[in-house]
């Protein structure tokens, strides 16, 4: 433990001695109480004021919160990111348990295709958004190249029509991600019990059992780490929406993201904003808290 | 660590003579497939930099070049329109560059000190502390915006590059730590004790025993807030001027912008221009960057 036995005689060099790593912490500490909780606090009290283009402080109660739910557009922000968040978790956790079962197989070159699969993290989802924007864009991207190709009636219009463009935004988020959850999965296989598995194949099991019996259910941690990952990006989600749709066609593809931007910044309706701020930061406190917990708890 | 290690193999079969075994064939197939789905965006991008946009629009986005060009790059770099000037992208460029290097140095320097700190120099509440700072790393920035452009503002900062070093610096801090927080738990606190014994001071003990062996925790830590700083669009979208924007604001005005004809192949140019230096990284340092990614959600 720290010299604080030794330090009965209380001279100033000592006790400056002593308090030298708080004051070395001391920086960051002040910044996370400013930056990170005091701004917290500040924007979870403007969500019960009457702010419009400048913060201002008479006291509303809930109203900000019971317009917020009557506004058709928070509405479309909300069943968009259910869809999308609920496509985006399922087919990244399907995708990248099936890319790390095939990498699993003693494959020659895997780091080389694991480096394939993964770069796309690597890159701005503004990147992203542009690259996807152009191919799924039915004027010069994947329709007007397959009707090159001389098949004249593929329609491929997603990224236009008002139902269908969340979804390209799925395609765009996945193609993105579904990597990292590789690696994730990846490394929990790597970590699991050969002799059991051996034990197993001496048995019988063919290799279907095997992964479905035995090696999912531990990868249990995994896919705990992948579904917190995934959804709280999920719940962050603004750089791509801007990038390839804008949040249109219309509404169409609205998050709770875009949404508070619009309204705080564009549209002058500050405590609204706030309001939507507070609801995202809530959403994502039920996921990450008690990950975070259970994550330091193990630790001791 | 969950470092992907290699040749762990889970699969216990035994290693067969490289006879032909159409699983195998069907195994390999699958990888290449997914191979392609993951470069493609990548490849579109690239080829379509490199033809004139008479070649885009007439559907040729898939086809190599018929006339290869560097024209859309020239272009994208210093003389396409973006926002209401046509200065190309490489002020902003810069601006990135002037941006990021700051940010990383200071958040890595802090995080490593905080880190020797918290695992070192333990105190009451220390493990309190570290939790509210990793909460922070995963709230929605969204919360945080109105204060903020606030503050930058009373600070003199808003619209400016220092302003957005101090934002990411602000919120860097808490991956950081984590980082070097995990990598020196393993460290062994004898040598640090046996040091102070000797004589040895604070700052002393950090420069001498734990700095000569963090290099791969801190390639990690600056990788990742390199890649997360460079990508980054919501605060530099909130707190840059024109003048001031980074890239990635910059790519997403450019692409977006609708005066005149829309130049798919300068849209390209330019994104993989504001790719490269993080593409850059990840293949000369993918090792670490995955390290970082999985440190940041898997049990570090």
């Amino acid at each position: 433990m720290p010299s604080s036995a030794t330090a009965t005689r209380p001279g100033l060099a000592d006790r400056l001695r002593d308090a030298l790593p708080k004051l070395v912490l001391s920086p960051t500490v002040a910044i996370v109480a400013i930056f990170v909780y005091g701004f917290i606090a500040f924007t979870l009290y403007l969500s019960f004021t009457d702010s419009r283009i400048l913060p201002t402080f008479g006291w509303v109660g809930w109203q900000n919160y019971e317009n917020l739910f009557r506004i058709r557009a928070w509405d479309t922000a909300v069943n968009n990111l259910i869809v999308f968040g609920v496509l985006y978790i399922v087919v990244c956790c399907a995708l990248g348990l099936l890319l790390a079962i095939l990498l699993d197989q003693r494959i020659r070159a895997e780091g080389f295709i694991r480096t394939i699969y993964l770069y796309p993290m690597a890159l701005s989802f503004i990147v992203t958004g542009v690259a996807w924007k152009w191919f799924l864009d039915p004027g010069i991207g994947l329709e007007a190249v397959v009707r090159g190709w001389g098949f004249e009636s593929f329609t491929f219009g997603w990224i236009k029509d008002s139902d269908m463009a969340i979804y390209t935004i799925v395609i765009a988020a996945v193609w993105q991600t579904s990597g990292f959850v590789m690696a994730m999965f990846l490394a929990g296989l790597r970590g699991i019990d050969s002799e059991m598995m051996k034990a197993a194949q001496i048995d019988g099991a063919s290799t279907f059992a095997l992964y479905r019996r035995i090696v999912i259910p531990q990868l249990r941690p995994a896919f705990m780490s992948a579904f917190v990952v995934l959804a709280h990006m999920a719940i962050k989600s603004y750089d791509l929406v801007i990038a390839l749709t804008g949040g249109g066609p219309g509404t169409a593809t609205e998050l709770p993201a875009t949404f508070m931007y619009s309204y705080t910044f564009t549209r002058n309706q500050m405590g609204i904003g706030a309001a939507s701020a507070v609801i995202m930061l809530m959403t994502i406190a039920a996921i990450i808290v008690p990950y975070l917990w259970s994550e330091l708890r193990e630790k001791k | 660590m969950t470092a992907i290690s290699e040749n762990t193999a889970a699969a216990a079969e035994p290693r067969r003579a490289s006879a032909f075994n159409p699983a195998r064939v069907v195994l390999y197939a699958l990888l290449a497939l997914f191979c392609i789905y993951y470069l493609l965006p990548l490849y579109v991008m690239v080829v379509n930099s490199l033809k004139p946009l008479s070649e885009i629009t007439a559907g040729g986005m898939m086809a190599l070049p018929g006339d290869w060009t560097i024209a859309p790059w020239q272009s994208a770099w210093s003389s396409a329109q973006v926002g209401v000037e046509a200065t190309g992208l490489r002020p902003y460029f810069v601006n990135s560059i002037l941006m990021v290097v700051p940010a990383v140095a200071l958040s890595t320097i802090l995080g490593a000190l905080n880190g020797y700190v918290l695992t070192k120099w333990p105190f009451r509440g220390a493990s309190i502390l570290f939790g509210l700072l990793l909460f922070g790393c995963f709230i929605p920035f969204q919360m945080v915006l109105i204060p903020m452009a606030r503050m930058l503002g009373l600070m003199g900062l808003a619209g400016s590059v220092p302003g957005l070093i101090f934002v990411h610096l602000v919120y860097g801090i808490g991956f950081s730590t984590l980082y070097f927080r995990n990598y020196y738990a393993a460290f062994p606190t004898e040598l640090v004790r046996a040091a102070q014994i000797d004589g040895a001071g604070f700052f002393t003990i950090f420069w001498r025993i734990l700095l000569p062996s963090s290099g791969p925790i801190a390639v990690v830590c600056i990788i990742w807030q390199f890649t997360n700083i460079w990508n980054d669009f919501l605060f530099g979208a909130s707190f840059s001027d024109f003048d001031s924007q980074p890239m990635t604001v910059a790519l997403n005005n450019l692409v977006q912008s609708s005066t005149g004809v829309k130049e798919y192949n300068v849209h390209f140019a330019g994104a993989i221009m504001a790719a490269l230096p993080t593409l850059l990284v990840y293949i000369v340092a993918g090792r670490f960057f995955v390290r970082g990614l999985m440190a940041g959600s898997v049990k570090g």
